[in-house]
């Protein structure tokens, strides 16, 4: 195929070749950079939480009135008795939070009792000698607490637990390389000697404020008694997950009627917390994915168009090359080729469109660096529109008669 | 001209109806798009207060001992300096506000306590911020002293309770006290829920909560501290509080004051005052630096929170882009359709048009074009809201289309497809009549 002929034809219909090249490099800046967004979306919904998912649940029990400490205390632990008993339930831990719940107890991990920086920040967890088990979690180094080392606490107490258990990547953050078990970490209380290490446990906030510390938790054993209420959470044998949630409640009503468990947060199996955490990014996702469709087919269409012009408007060339020779082939090819240029035209500008559209948004909306592979999948994606676009009108054009030549001339 | 123009373009887009109603489409799909978004981003971007909010203040003292003046200043109050500055008095009117998480027993036996939001604040928060009121009244500057057991609820909260009937005078339980209900407000939904923004540059864009609905019940200040006391959550402490929830003489910032100042000159004695007020606390010692006050008006205040949420500014640029896209493909569909009829134009030219009577005549066509698009493209931003309102975001009852907005997406196709319709337009009334004519 010879390329001359096609870019002096082009010379000759500026306008319209830069209409759809641009329209092609536009579209292809955007949609790259929705894939992206989707994505990280994507991926950000999908970062594991390390529990037993399928079959935890998570109960929300406020206290009426104003119990004090103590008494907080012995109702957390009548609770647990019961629900226990209950059909279905495997274990249960109380605790002040869980991972996905939104916002919770975050604090500063420090080396040193003097140290004025941070080493890092962590998401707190109370727990419980259950809580690995509960929750399904690995435990990889060390050991899980012991029933004597649980002890109890509210807010007023400083957080100075004697042992704590920590997840592997905090670990890797303070003591990269080393074995943990037996060092010692300093929290916003005092000294707390790790005693066991877990595989993987999210941090109880995914919003991107708390990214930096996103798996680097510390398991306390304590129960934090509040008077305004609790979490328990509960692991349910496997397939009974439902009717333990029901049976929960209803003991624990049964137990201490004295209680607020809300009728629409009140008990949360763990799939609701996930998709309640990622909604908004579920949202976005979704809607960059019917942007960058309908855009495609816009582009389509638009190249349809302005080809199906083209075509018209040479019918007697065409006619007259049939006429000279030239194969159905030919001219299929011709116009086959001659998006080609346009689209790579434009798919190469594109890419520079897409790079510049990425580094203002990484100034402007807290996004990262859009990878090579995007481009590349973008602008395959862009020239095979083009292409498929382009058929129908190119088929047409194979399809004109050499006797056209002939006419009106 | 402009009638015969209309009647020629109308039957040129009967012509071929597959490019006409590809063009439409282009313009409907790129106006809805952007419309929806920007209709959010309208809803969401506007003055609160019109008129007013340059006379609303947030001032800002810094008793954080371990901040410094280089640093921004906390973005609340600790209890002591918003209470002496608000019992000065030396603004035209001035609110303390905080919010807490309140148990509510209604009154009627067997249902079930629920946990709403209270907001708790001095009276003048009502005048000052125009609140509407369907039944009563605030209280009085005297009952904010006494600690009146009073509250105020919201329309929702008076339909779900009262069924929106009269119930000022009925009795209210939070958590274990009785209050007497002096007044219901009307629907009122500010956007965004300016007097609680707080917090903003630390969100990295995440501020929808920003555009929430204001709480359920109001109390006077003072009376909310105490029967909710143990309740309080902390904008921030530097210190560990004594006894959480309870933030009366803690290290904590966790109250809003809100000032009105009618001018520019009390403004600026206003911010004399406070920064005197900050010096005189750092000599007595309870301040470890003075110069960091601040002093934002409202809008100040929201602009530095940037309320507007990062997804719907993201949102707001790609669907302005897509516009841009479909506006391209419509100048190449445009560009097709006139210059194919160059015969036609050849025969006008000749038969006496000016370039400015085809120019003209083009124009119309694609205004003609941009009016269905307009149409199909109000639908498409009605649906575009619909979904947005499916959202999971505190916002999403707000995104309704508004008479400006309406008006705004026929002049947006209009002008568009004009624009649009630019360069075909110049490029037909610039054909040669003779060499159309000669191919006849």
């Amino acid at each position: 195929m010879q390329i001359k002929p096609i870019l002096s034809a082009l010379r000759r219909h500026k306008a319209g070749t830069f209409l759809i090249a641009m329209q092609i490099a536009l579209t292809l800046a955007i949609v790259c950079n929705a894939l992206f967004i989707i994505h990280q979306r994507i991926a950000h919904l999908s970062e594991p939480t390390g529990i037993d998912e399928p079959n935890i649940f998570v109960i929300k029990s406020e206290w009426v009135g104003h119990p004090d400490s103590a008494r907080v205390d012995a109702m957390i632990r009548e609770d647990l008795q019961v629900l226990r008993q209950v059909a279905g339930v495997q274990n249960v831990t109380p605790s002040n939070s869980y991972p996905l719940r939104g916002s919770g107890w975050d604090d500063s991990v420090k080396l040193k009792p003097d140290q004025l920086q941070d080493s890092s920040g962590a998401t707190i967890y109370f727990a419980d000698q259950n809580f690995i088990d509960t929750l399904g979690l690995k435990l990889i180094a060390g050991r899980n607490f012991r029933a004597d080392e649980i002890g109890h606490m509210d807010m007023r107490y400083r957080l100075a637990p004697p042992v704590v258990i920590v997840t592997k990547a905090l670990v890797q953050k303070l003591f990269p390389g080393e074995d943990a078990v037996g060092k010692t970490i300093y929290l916003i209380g005092g000294p707390g000697t790790i005693v066991g290490v877990v595989d993987l446990l999210q941090a109880q906030s995914v919003e991107r404020w708390a990214s930096d510390f996103a798996y680097r938790s510390v398991i306390i054993p304590e129960r934090l008694n509040i008077s305004l209420g609790s979490f328990y959470i509960v692991r349910a044998q496997p397939g009974q997950l439902d009717s333990a949630m029901h049976a929960a409640v209803k003991a624990l009503f049964a137990q201490n009627p004295r209680r607020v468990i809300n009728d629409d947060d009140g008990v949360l199996s763990f799939s609701d917390v996930r998709s309640r955490a990622y909604e908004s990014d579920r949202g976005m996702a979704i809607l960059m994915g019917v942007i960058s469709v309908v855009l495609l087919a816009v582009t389509a269409a638009g190249i349809v168009g302005l080809t199906s012009f083209w075509v018209g408007q040479r019918r007697k060339q065409i006619g007259v090359r049939r006429a000279l020779g030239a194969t159905r082939r030919d001219i299929l090819r011709y116009f086959m080729t001659e998006n080609l240029l346009i689209s790579s035209g434009g798919a190469l500008f594109g890419v520079l469109l897409a790079i510049a559209m990425n580094l203002w948004m990484v100034t402007r909306f807290e996004m990262h660096r859009l990878s090579l592979t995007y481009l590349v999948i973008g602008a395959v994606m862009l020239l095979l529109l083009g292409q498929g676009a382009v058929l129908a009108p190119a088929l047409r054009a194979s399809r004109v008669p050499p006797v056209e030549a002939t006419r009106s001339v | 001209m402009f009638g015969y123009y209309l009647d020629l373009a109308f039957h040129s887009l009967r012509r071929n109806r597959v490019l006409t109603a590809l063009m439409v489409l282009a313009i409907a799909v790129g106006i809805g798009a952007s419309m929806t978004t920007l209709t959010v981003v309208h809803l969401l971007s506007g003055d609160p207060l019109p008129g007013r909010s340059q006379t609303i203040f947030y001032p800002q003292v810094d008793a954080d001992t371990k901040n410094k003046d280089d640093h921004e200043p906390l973005d609340m109050l600790d209890y002591q300096s918003a209470v002496d500055l608000w019992s000065a008095g030396r603004a035209d009117k001035q609110a303390l506000l905080v919010q807490s998480m309140v148990r509510l027993n209604p009154g009627e036996a067997g249902a079930t306590p629920v946990l709403t939001m209270m907001l708790s604040a001095t009276t003048d928060f009502f005048s000052m911020f125009d609140v509407p009121f369907r039944y009563g009244g605030p209280w009085s500057a005297q009952d904010d002293q006494a600690r009146a057991r009073v509250a105020i609820i919201t329309d929702d909260l008076n339909q779900k309770l009262f069924h929106g009937e009269n119930s000022v005078g009925r009795t209210l339980r939070l958590r274990d006290s009785d209050v007497r209900i002096v007044g219901v407000l009307k629907p009122w939904r500010p956007s965004p829920q300016f007097y609680a923004v707080r917090g903003g540059r630390f969100a990295d864009g995440d501020t929808s909560d920003f555009y929430s609905k204001p709480e359920n019940i109001i109390t006077p200040f003072f009376t909310g501290l105490d029967i909710n006391d143990g309740n309080f959550q902390q904008f921030t402490c530097w210190h560990l509080p004594d006894k959480p929830g309870h933030l009366q003489n803690s290290p904590c910032a966790w109250v809003a004051l809100w000032v009105q100042l009618n001018d520019g000159a009390k403004a600026a004695a206003y911010r004399r005052f406070i920064a005197d007020y900050a010096a005189q606390q750092q000599t007595l010692g309870r301040f470890s630096h003075s110069g960091n006050t601040r002093m934002r008006d409202l809008m100040g205040w929201l602009d530095f929170n940037g309320v507007l949420p990062g997804d719907v500014r993201l949102q707001a640029w790609l669907a302005v882009a897509f516009l841009v896209i479909c506006l391209l493909n419509m100048v190449g569909l445009l560009l097709a359709k006139f210059l194919r009829r160059s015969g036609e134009i050849g025969l006008r030219r000749a038969l006496g048009a000016s370039r400015l009577a085809v120019f003209a005549q083009f124009m119309v066509e694609a205004g003609t074009i941009g009016l269905l698009g307009g149409a199909f493209g109000w639908v498409l931003t009605l649906l575009g809201l619909w979904l947005i309102r499916q959202q999971p975001v505190a916002y999403a009852d707000l995104a309704h289309l508004d008479v400006p907005m309406f008006l705004v997406t026929f002049f947006a196709a209009i002008g568009a497809s004009l624009l649009a319709g630019f360069l075909p337009a110049m490029r037909a009334c610039r054909v040669v009549p003779a060499w159309q004519l000669k191919t006849l």
